[in-house]
């Protein structure tokens, strides 16, 4: 069938070959997405299910209004004694959390450099990361996030804590629509994801345990800017 | 004619059933499962319709299957992910070193990926003394005792937590015996970050690759898949040919019975989506993403109209979670890469109908891996119809080592069946002698014994249905 060191082109040809050569495809069955379609909910009410599917996964919520927000963050990490809060100094969340950052108390650490010289103080000596969403999921209850240049993608992963701002007039009804309404299945970055809760497993005797390889805690500043 | 190399699931099942620990860890774990997966399906109106809408994109995913694979590599090409195809594992495994080489990397971590462990990757790369370590907590309990998983989902289902605890102590270093759950798991994370830190590379699976896109999508609840694949410099993922989709939105409904039907969440803890290494400006990602796409007998699988449906599988377990036969055995006895329902259908096609006959037998056709597979795979049609390629060479088949379960005695026997049959005053005479004497043949004799050795031996009536009709008055029916 091959031989022991063809070249890469050739196992391509082969691999396609063979899988043209399986030949009549028939018609291509129809796609009926109504079960997608029955998945809505008014604003008020994907706010709702979005907490009530991320609570259950033990995400915690903060609420705050368009102009508090940032004094909610603060609020939290002076709560929580945190020494410190990675941000993203040229993201518009990130700009506005500093513009009102008070001095004293937790520092802002600005994630500006290349992971490849932050990589042990990120993992070391990193108390909370705090980034924006660009949408949630009301049917399951999830962020949507895009990480990138101005967030890279780390912040909403190593530290052991992750705050999330998310505006409560971006959450859509699913991932489905969601997927529509951002139009990722155009383009989409090199990286992007959605977050339902802290990390966890159940690999040791289908006990769930939280915080195993991402963040210990997830927490939503939820921002009602409904209306 | 007997397949060499033929390997026994009726012994490995036989053994693991006489091990009451075993059976409990899945009876228990199995259990959970199916309660849970039920209560994500309250309405069986939105069940059907979803597995119907799922089926119905896997099979147009299959249908456009070349289209879609080099759609898929244009686009990822484009995004900057590098593509290699592999027709064997053992390509697989090849080209994978020479990433990891041309990187100069010794050490990759692993996120859970069941394609690799189709291709033994991790065996091969120690043997060319690079470090390949799972970071999927099940993944990593079951390489520290240098097991395999036992379940595709829940690797190292098959263990308690008393068992773990022991292995903890005994093989991490520093570490004190606890059976606290959250104790062992921050155990395995204080060693993994540091790995996750170190690593040259980081190697993931795919669960579904967008062609419209060139994306590659992973679930997960731990965050080891996100670790392994944006920490690294260097990003290799490996999957199977038939994983790709045609959009992105198709994978919405195939996640959302996905995690339902496997661990009964209504959505993971992480979906990733990685359409490219570091873009310009980032500041962290890998540099460099390498896509392997494994053939491994999947083409012959797709050239059957039939067996085809085998490709439709999107990984979920739920055929194991819901098997009577897996429930009681456990996944090392089936001694596959994929145990349960699922492994049944796709073990022998890989390797061949013949060397892994017992297990197109070990299942009683009750049905129930069929009811439950969110994309409808008929695995007991599938089931039988392997049973007559083991033993028939049939003209236009495809199938991997057809005729080649056949035996001598199971011919002989059916052939003197067929014998006394086809002769009305043969049978007779045999319908004559067995229930007159039937009773008193031994159950230790030859043949009868396969039965008997489990079961109360049967007792013949004391005259054939022919003769009691005859002798009752009915000539005709």
């Amino acid at each position: 069938m091959s031989s022991p060191n063809p070249s890469a082109s050739d196992s391509r040809t082969a691999i396609l070959g063979r899988l043209r050569a399986s030949g009549d495809s028939g018609p291509l069955p129809a796609l009926d997405t109504a079960v997608l379609e029955r998945r809505q909910w008014d604003p008020a009410e994907r706010v709702t299910r979005l907490r009530k599917g991320m609570e259950a996964v033990h995400t915690e919520f903060l609420e705050a209004k368009p102009d508090t927000w940032a004094a909610v963050v603060r609020a939290f990490c002076d709560r929580e004694g945190l020494k410190n809060l990675l941000y993203g100094p040229v993201s518009e969340a990130g700009t506005t959390l500093a513009a009102t950052w008070a001095p004293g108390g937790p520092k802002l650490v600005p994630y500006d450099r290349p992971v490849e010289t932050f990589k042990q103080e990120l993992f070391g000596a990193i108390d909370a990361g705090f980034t924006g969403t660009v949408g949630g999921v009301a049917e399951t209850g999830g962020l949507l996030l895009m990480p990138g240049p101005a967030e890279p993608r780390l912040m909403s992963l190593v530290p052991p804590i992750h705050i999330a701002l998310l505006r409560a007039s971006t959450i859509q009804d699913s991932f489905w629509s969601a997927i529509k309404a951002l139009g990722w299945g155009r383009a989409l970055p090199p990286n992007a994801l959605m977050i339902s809760g802290p990390s966890k497993t159940a690999d040791i005797e289908q006990t769930l345990a939280y915080g195993v390889h991402g963040p210990k805690r997830l927490i939503v500043v939820l921002v009602d800017d409904l209306k | 004619m007997h397949a060499e190399n033929e390997v026994h699931f009726r012994d490995a099942a036989a053994k693991a059933l006489l091990d009451p620990q075993l059976r409990a860890n899945f009876r228990r774990a199995m259990d959970g499962l199916i309660a849970k997966r039920l209560a994500q399906f309250p309405d069986p109106r939105d069940l059907q319709d979803l597995r119907d809408l799922s089926t119905a994109i896997r099979s147009r995913s299959l249908l456009c299957l070349p289209e879609l694979l080099e759609q898929l590599e244009a686009n990822c090409a484009k995004n900057g992910i590098k593509v290699h195809w592999a027709e064997t594992c053992e390509q697989a495994n090849q080209l994978i070193l020479g990433i990891l080489q041309a990187k100069g990397a010794k050490t990759l971590v692993k996120g859970k990926s069941m394609v690799s462990e189709e291709m033994h990757l991790n065996a091969f790369l120690e043997s060319k003394g690079i470090e390949a370590l799972e970071s999927d907590l099940g993944e990593y309990i079951i390489q520290l005792d240098g097991e395999t998983p036992s379940h595709i989902i829940m690797p190292a289902i098959h263990k308690n937590k008393d068992q773990i605890a022991r292995q903890f102590s005994q093989k991490i270093k520093d570490a004190k015996y606890t059976e606290d759950v959250d104790e062992l798991t921050a155990m395995a994370r204080k060693v993994l970050r540091q790995k996750f830190l170190d690593a040259d590379a980081g190697l993931s699976g795919v669960n579904f690759a967008v062609a419209e896109t060139g994306t590659l999508c992973l679930v997960e609840n731990e965050g080891n898949g996100r670790m392994s694949t944006h920490v690294p410099p260097l990003h290799i993922a490996v999957m199977g040919l038939e994983k790709v989709v045609a959009r992105l939105e198709d994978v919405a409904p195939l996640y959302a019975i996905l995690t339902r039907s496997a661990t009964g969440q209504a959505v993971s803890t992480y979906f990733n989506l990685i359409t490219g290494p570091r873009g310009e400006g980032e500041k962290d990602g890998p540099q460099e993403v390498h896509l392997v796409i494994l053939d491994n007998g999947r083409s012959r699988i797709y050239a059957d109209p039939q067996l085809r449906a085998t490709l439709r599988c999107i990984r979920c377990g739920a055929c194991m979670n819901h098997c009577p036969v897996y429930t009681r055995v456990g996944g090392h006895a089936y001694e596959a890469v994929y145990p349960g329902p699922i492994g049944k259908i796709l073990t022998p096609q890989m390797e061949g109908v013949g060397v892994r006959h017992d297990l197109i037998h070990g299942s009683s056709l009750c049905g129930a891996c069929g009811e439950v597979c969110p994309v409808e795979i008929p695995i007991p049609e599938i089931l039988v119809r392997l049973r007559r390629e083991a033993t028939h060479s049939d003209v236009g088949s495809n199938v991997a080592g057809k005729g080649t379960g056949r035996t001598a005695t199971e011919d002989w026997a059916w052939h003197l069946w067929a014998g006394v049959l086809k002769r009305p005053a043969l049978y007779r005479v045999a319908t004559w002698f067995a229930t007159r004497f039937g009773k008193a043949l031994p159950a230790r004799a030859p043949l009868i014994k396969n039965w008997t050795q489990f079961r109360t031996k049967p007792v013949p009536a004391r005259r054939s249905l022919t003769e009691r009709l005859r002798a009752e008055g009915v000539s005709h029916e």
